[in-house]
């Protein structure tokens, strides 16, 4: 096989060359059947999200008709209400559970990938495995004894419970991910470094640091979303004061009956922040979903 | 080297050769605790606590009646009909979300790899659905889509009846005659772009040298699909079935929120079921009972889901 590329060499070459990085050997450009194929399969999986969207903008009288009526006129209603009706205190307590979390994630996670990666402890992929071994085991299976604890302590309907369970629930993946990042540091650099006499301090800002950022700020952004989208703890722990964007979801629609287009805007309300963040890194978040196992 | 800076060490006491390596290795471990201890607090504490209540026998509305019943829990959860059920349904979602999602996310990422007028526009709208909460998804697949009388789906299939000149459409109660697959297809449309975002990352990795070799060697794209490019995304199909089953596995938004695992116990997973016992009939010997089965059937899942990922350790430890 690799003699007949050796033999059909030039020609290729030159057409490798002047091909794009992610474009590779094969058919290059999909033919227009296909195109048709890919397009429809797209619009396919894309046809929910946008009937939620244009659905938030109708009058409930239009949201709910059959046949469906995708020409009503737009209003933003919709979303005034929700806001006049709480959903704000919702949205804080998903953003504070989310966003402190992820801090202390993060404050965890990176100082373990240090000792995992860059000065590795001895054995350090049995560390990993315990860190992954924790994902394996299925959260209603704690949710048992997490709720007496919880219910014991006095820290039902506690904002920093969820932080807490948020926390050691991305761990793991954080670190995972932290790892595969920081192991691309490279090493020659690291010891010149250290030869040349930099503290550890130096070496973590002046070098592991700009490496490591882009790993950090996808790490960030998946842990985020893993805890803005998180309901079984947040619906068994929490009631009044410290429920999130997914309970009141689920919350108003017991409580008011069903008004679709209320239901519409609120979904698209609390999907809005992840639906940015993963659309500004889609990179990211396939590196960042696969452990950091994919490169 | 260590040769020639041993003389002037000569000086120093014997002893410090000894224990500066185990400072060091103390040194190299304090950054690996804190995160360490978290973890084993949080996580593992919880999990003796089940281990102890699976052994009593203990309902919140029988107070004063908690007692230690030995292992007669277990036989409760390995007899019962309900969690049987339970485990069978949580088999059938798991299996079919994940295969289903695998195989429409192979498609979708063949197609993506090639270039075509708007791709990156096309990736980026199909990985919406794997970006929208998924307690918003399962709300609207219940009440936008399935919704038997204003619902997506009936809609359409309403409009399309009458442009062909019926009076009427048909009305299905999509989510109470078809339950399980409503449940199983809300969730394969979440995780499909998953698994083409995995795949399509293991397609983009592939060495285009070779692929050209092959086409020069006349293989057919068939050929070439089987022979090259199938085997050199198997460990990126592992690693999104893997994945996909540690999260498919705990599905609970879905089932709770679109079911509510009936009818009867028709779509009642595991986790559903455990929550039931847990709040609704309050019987928390059993449901630790069940919470620990759940643990060792997913050990039992991740001893082959590890060989897995030892094997993308592979080459990294041995280099």
């Amino acid at each position: 096989m690799t003699a007949h590329t050796a033999v059909a060499a030039p020609g290729a070459r030159f057409k490798k060359i002047l091909r794009r990085k992610d474009d590779h050997g094969g058919a290059p450009r999909l033919s227009p059947l296909w195109t048709f194929v890919a397009w429809l399969a797209t619009l396919a999986f894309f046809a929910p999200v946008a009937w939620m969207v244009l659905t938030s903008f109708h009058r409930e009288a239009d949201a709910a008709t059959n046949p469906p009526t995708p020409f009503a006129p737009l209003t933003l209603d919709q979303y005034k209400l929700l806001f006049s009706r709480d959903i704000t205190p919702f949205l804080l307590n998903s953003a504070m559970a989310s966003i402190i979390s992820t801090i202390l994630v993060l404050a965890l996670a990176v100082p373990t990938a240090y000792a995992l990666s860059i000065k590795p402890v001895r054995k350090w992929t049995d560390v990993m495995f315990f860190f992954l071994s924790t994902k394996f085991l299925p959260a209603i299976a704690a949710l048992l004894p997490v709720y007496l604890i919880v219910k014991d302590a006095g820290m039902l309907d506690n904002v920093w419970t969820l932080i807490v369970l948020y926390t050691a629930m991305n761990l793991p993946i954080a670190v995972w991910m932290m790892r595969s990042f920081l192991a691309e540091v490279p090493k020659e650099i690291l010891e010149a470094a250290e030869v040349d006499g930099a503290n550890l301090l130096t070496v973590l800002w002046r070098i592991v640091a700009p490496v490591a950022m882009p790993g950090l700020a996808a790490t960030a952004l998946i842990c985020f979303i893993f805890s803005w989208n998180e309901f079984m703890f947040a619906v068994n722990l929490t009631a009044t004061n410290a429920s999130t964007a997914p309970v009141f979801l689920v919350g108003f629609i017991t409580s008011e009956g069903l008004f679709l287009a209320r239901l519409c805007a609120a979904a698209t309300l609390v999907s809005l922040p992840v639906l940015i963040a993963g659309f500004a890194a889609q990179d990211k978040l396939v590196r960042g979903l696969s452990l950091g196992a994919v490169k | 080297m260590t040769t020639l800076t041993a003389p002037p060490k000569t000086a120093s006491p014997p002893v410090r050769p000894r224990t500066s390596p185990r400072a060091g290795a103390w040194k190299r471990r304090i950054p690996l605790l804190p995160a360490l201890i978290f973890t084993i607090i949080v996580t593992q504490l919880p999990f003796v606590a089940t281990l102890v209540i699976s052994t009593l026998q203990w309902n919140i509305l029988k107070p004063g009646e908690r007692h230690f019943v030995g292992l007669s829990n277990f036989k409760f959860v390995f007899t019962d009909e309900r969690l049987r059920t339970a485990v069978l349904n949580t088999v059938v979602l798991t299996a079919s979300v994940v295969l289903i999602s695998v195989v429409l996310g192979l498609g979708l990422a063949m197609l993506l790899d090639r270039r075509f007028l708007g791709r990156g526009l096309a990736r980026t709208m199909l990985i919406a659905p794997f970006l929208v909460m998924p307690v918003a998804a399962a709300l609207l697949w219940k009440h936008a889509i399935y919704n038997p009388d204003y619902g997506l789906l009936n809609g359409t299939l309403n409009a399309v009846w009458r442009l062909f000149g019926a009076a009427n459409g048909p009305t299905v109660d999509w989510v109470s005659s078809y339950p399980m697959p409503a449940v199983v297809i809300s969730l394969v449309w979440q995780w499909t772009p998953f698994m083409m975002l995995i795949l399509l990352a293991g397609l983009q990795a592939q060495p285009g040298d070779v692929l050209e070799a092959a086409r020069m060697d006349g293989a057919s794209a068939l050929q070439t699909f089987r022979h090259i490019t199938l085997p050199h995304l198997r460990q990126y199909i592992e690693l999104g079935v893997l994945l996909g089953t540690i999260y498919v596995v705990q599905t609970f938004d879905a089932v709770y929120t679109i079911t509510q695992g009936g009818p009867g116990s028709q779509t009642t997973n595991l986790p559903y079921e455990i929550y039931l016992t847990m709040f609704r009939k309050y019987e928390y010997g059993q449901a630790a009972a069940a919470g620990v089965v759940v643990v060792l059937g997913s050990i039992v899942i991740a001893t082959f889901a590890l060989r897995t990922i030892a094997s993308l350790f592979r080459e990294e430890v041995s280099r």
